[in-house]
């Protein structure tokens, strides 16, 4: 039990933990204290955003390794809750078929192997999980053992990803196609267009996002966190100090996929819909301005950008348009060039800065 | 169907089309005296008068007369008839729509009958009229003093082909002089034997067919290999079979060399582009250990100035010579300015550098966007690029292609000797070798990366120019070939020159050589699944060099 503490202490001091638990009510509450109603799947989004920031920044923030390829695993684990959804009103589509709609359409007799057992969410969870960690184990596991690294490594999984997005873009492929899965009806037999049903899920992802929050910080402040850091800033020092790089990289990278796989599978019944799209290459480089933006290093930092940058870019692309490309590549350049540590790396600085104006004050009377 | 105007859209075959034209004037003016002097009403003007008669086994029958007659001066009648152009005037005579001058004409004469016997009639024409008609026309245009006329001829006959057209066939052929019409003629007439009885002469035809590697014989091939449901052979001739298994099996490996042919030149066109994007990215990855995500953009904004470019100069004939240093200033400028602005504070972080150039192309696409509108724009081939050298039956060339392939083989020669065998090229290679070193002995480094960024994107603002002859250009077209770029310079190992080229040689035409027969994307997944694999074996790429990337 001391042990526990003790380790919840490292994680995080008592006004901290104090300052979570109030933010994670706040943010499950918020359905109940007057946030409008049709908000609510716009605010359950941004949440799933914030798991994935969370994913994206333990690899990059702490194990250093920029991956192109977030999307991807976001995209699959949404299609894994996209499958149920369409299995779980088999018989009730346009063509009142126990297949989905587009299979119909596409004239296809029977349901592909891959799609069975999707009709139970437990299973269709679980796959939402593991196929994406499946993936990144395999991808990753030829990708480090070979010391594919830095840009090699980003540039070889964004290869991945446009190569999947081609792949989910067909018909043949059996997810719908361009089209993707659409028109969901109910989860676990609840309507999805009902306002409880869409609060019961917002609470759901408010909850997944602090429990993802405290995972990770769990992994990063743990001995492994610790290892990674040191993997991160000088690799072949690490190496010969005894450590396997390989295996840390590859445990943050699988556990990062299947974060994101979570992440994905509480976005699609949301919004409504999951197609190829959602995998394009430019969707794993927002995630990166996310984590960028908040700051890299701070799992608090890119649950922030996550919410900075797509909370602008849904006002954005409703008032003026043409102009969030521009605010979105500036983004990428400012950030860059001068913020590098992210909007949480200001914060100390103002720190100092306003330090010295109350010192200053301190010092010569007015 | 009933008023148009003589306007309507033509079934007849393209090539016959404007040949019988220009033949039809020929006939006109060789023929009318001939008319003229013999008013009297022969069996000629007997026959095409059928051709306006109220029932089809009429007009039938008077085509059939008309093709028995073998008098080329029905030529304008059937041919008008085959295009839609013959009408019935109120005296129920037919009469000949000339659709370019708007007036009515006499169908033997070709005068023009004014006032016109209105209300004219079309002659409905239907599918199987004009499986008699085309024929007919053909073979008299056979006898046509014109070759082009004659090949379209041959090759209509080729198409069709009866037993009876034998002869005349083998008369022509005889007679013909014109290469090109022999051997067309040469496939009619093994159309026409092959419909015989004469088992030698059926046997030479399959002999011709199978040297001509001609796909149009496939089905009439098959029907003779075929067997019956009882496993006998449908042909009972059985050394006719064999003729024609062997004809089979050569017109089959023809069409697979036409479309490996293809492929291999797709490939090849595919890889000269990949050459020009993976050249700058040579240079700005390799040599200067930089991600340029904007370098795909610069593809995009090089053909968009060969767009402006055709815009500004009306598409003058030589407007893409012109095009070609526009581009290349217009890009290079782009991107040296890239260097000075941005990404010269991001040296040594590449990861940095990546986000950033990725936000510019953003910033880049959104622009274009803006200026020339989200559509894509088309370029024109000039004149002097359009058509194709045919190299064997049914295997086309494009000039445009092959000129793409040129134009990266001078590019690519350029790059190798600025950076081998000039001044600057020297300081290029010092600076990589070793940068502070390089700065010892007074080489201004900070220009050398400007001035080294700039002709990066200018070879890749080439590459634009050369895509825009080879498809559409819309403010995307960057962003399909940078993957594919990174995995050239991947693959051919950071900062080689000649691990560029031969890596965008092999992707590009193993991409083409696997797409027809797995699907375009199995073929990228396939590509991308070798490349991953190749990396495990040899991390430093096909031809390794130590690079600011490694230090």
């Amino acid at each position: 039990m001391s042990s526990l503490r003790s380790r919840l202490r490292e994680m995080h001091g008592p006004r901290a933990w104090a300052a979570l638990g109030a933010v994670a009510v706040l943010l499950a509450l918020l359905p109940l204290m007057g946030l409008p109603a049709h908000l609510v799947p716009l605010f359950g989004k941004f949440l799933c955003f914030g798991i994935a920031a969370l994913a994206m920044d333990l690899v990059w923030g702490y194990g250093g390794i920029l991956s192109l390829g977030h999307g991807l695993f976001f995209a699959l684990g949404g299609y894994g809750m996209g499958m149920y959804l369409m299995r779980s009103i088999a018989g009730e589509g346009v063509y009142r078929s126990v297949l989905p709609d587009f299979m119909v359409f596409l004239d296809w007799k029977q349901l592909p192997w891959y799609w069975h057992g999707f009709e139970h969410f437990g299973f269709a969870i679980a796959m939402a999980l593991l196929v994406p960690g499946a993936l990144a184990l395999v991808f990753g596991w030829f990708a480090f053992r070979s010391r594919i690294r830095g840009v090699y490594f980003s540039i070889v999984t964004q290869a991945l990803t446009y190569a999947a997005t081609l792949l989910f873009f067909q018909n043949a492929a059996g997810f719908g196609g361009n089209n993707g899965l659409t028109d969901f009806k109910r989860i676990l037999g609840w309507p999805l267009h009902d306002p409880g049903t869409r609060a019961a899920l917002y609470v759901a992802s408010a909850i997944a996002l602090v429990a993802t929050y405290l995972l990770c910080r769990y992994v990063v402040t743990s001995r492994l966190g610790r290892v990674l850091t040191a993997v991160r800033d000088a690799e072949l020092k690490t190496r010969f100090c005894g450590y396997e790089s390989t295996h840390y990289k590859l445990f943050v990278w699988t556990l990062s996929a299947v974060l994101c796989g979570l992440a994905g599978a509480l976005y699609v019944p949301q919004v409504g819909i999951i197609n190829p799209s959602e995998m394009q290459p430019a969707n794993s480089i927002e995630m990166a301005i996310w984590v960028a933006v908040g700051g890299r290093g701070s799992l608090v930092g890119a649950v922030i950008g996550a919410w900075i940058v797509a909370g602008g870019k849904n006002w954005l692309t409703n008032t003026i348009p043409s102009a969030w490309l521009y605010v979105l590549g500036g983004l990428f350049v400012v950030v860059t060039l001068f913020l590098p540590r992210g909007l949480v790396g200001l914060i100390p600085k103002l720190r100092l800065a306003l330090a010295a104006v109350l010192r200053r004050r301190a010092g010569q009377p007015v | 169907m009933n008023t148009r105007d003589g306007t309507g859209v033509s079934h007849v075959p393209k090539t016959i089309k404007t040949a019988v034209f220009m033949g039809m004037a020929a006939a006109v003016v060789v023929f009318s005296p001939l008319a003229h002097a013999d008013p009297v009403e022969d069996a000629v003007a007997i026959a095409i008068d059928g051709l306006a008669a109220p029932s089809e086994d009429k007009i039938e029958a008077s085509i059939q007369q008309l093709a028995a007659l073998d008098d080329p001066r029905a030529i304008p009648a059937l041919d008008a008839l085959c295009d839609d152009r013959l009408r019935v005037g109120a005296d129920g005579r037919p009469y000949i729509w000339d659709s370019k001058t708007r007036d009515v004409r006499h169908p033997l004469t070709g005068a023009v009958v004014s006032p016109a016997p209105r209300p004219l009639k079309d002659v409905e024409v239907g599918n199987e009229m004009r499986r008699v008609a085309l024929p007919a026309l053909a073979r008299l245009q056979l006898a046509s003093p014109q070759a082009a006329l004659r090949m379209a001829a041959a090759e209509e006959l080729s198409k069709s082909g009866s037993a009876d057209a034998a002869a005349l066939l083998h008369r022509s052929l005889a007679r013909e002089k014109d290469a090109g019409v022999r051997e067309a003629l040469a496939l009619a007439v093994a159309r026409a034997d092959l419909a015989g009885t004469d088992p030698a002469a059926r046997i030479a035809a399959l002999d011709a067919i199978g040297k001509s590697g001609n796909d149009g014989f496939l089905s009439e091939l098959q029907r003779l290999t075929a067997k019956n449901g009882d496993g006998t052979p449908v042909e009972p001739d059985a050394r006719v079979a064999a003729a024609a298994t062997r004809a089979m099996d050569s017109v089959k490996s023809h069409q697979r060399l036409v479309a490996f042919g293809g492929s291999l030149l797709h490939g090849l066109s595919l890889a000269s582009v990949l050459l020009f994007v993976a050249l700058g990215l040579a240079i700005t990855f390799g040599l200067l250990g930089v991600i340029n995500m904007a370098h795909g953009e610069m593809l995009m904004l090089g053909a968009y100035a060969t767009y402006t470019v055709q815009t500004v100069l009306h598409g003058h004939r030589f407007y893409l010579l012109a095009a070609i240093p526009i581009a290349f200033l217009a890009t290079g400028a782009i991107g040296a300015a890239l260097e000075r602005g941005v990404i010269r504070h991001l040296y040594g972080r590449p990861l940095e550098t990546l986000l950033a150039t990725w936000g510019i192309s953003l910033g880049l696409i959104q622009t274009v966007r803006l200026m020339f509108g989200a559509q894509n724009v088309t370029v024109a081939n000039p004149d002097w690029l359009a058509g194709g050298l045919e190299i064997a039956h049914g295997l086309v060339l494009p000039w445009s292609r092959i000129a793409v392939v040129g134009f990266v083989i001078l590019v690519a020669a350029g790059v190798w000797f600025i950076l081998q065998r000039t001044r600057f090229g020297l300081q290029v290679r010092a600076v990589t070798q070793n940068r502070p070193m390089a700065a010892c002995l007074g080489i201004r480094t900070k220009r050398v990366d400007a001035l080294m960024f700039g002709l990066g994107s200018g070879i890749a603002g080439l590459g634009g120019v050369a895509l825009s002859q080879l498809g559409n250009v819309g403010p995307e077209l960057g962003q399909s070939y940078i993957i594919d770029a990174f995995m050239v310079v991947v693959l051919g190992g950071v900062g080689r020159l000649t691990g560029a080229v031969a890596a965008a040689l092999g992707l590009g035409i193993i991409n083409k050589l696997i797409e027809p027969a797995a699907g375009a994307v199995t073929g990228k997944i396939v590509v991308l699944v070798v490349i991953i694999l190749f990396i495990q074996r040899r991390p430093q790429g096909l031809f390794a060099l130590r690079g600011r990337v490694e230090a």
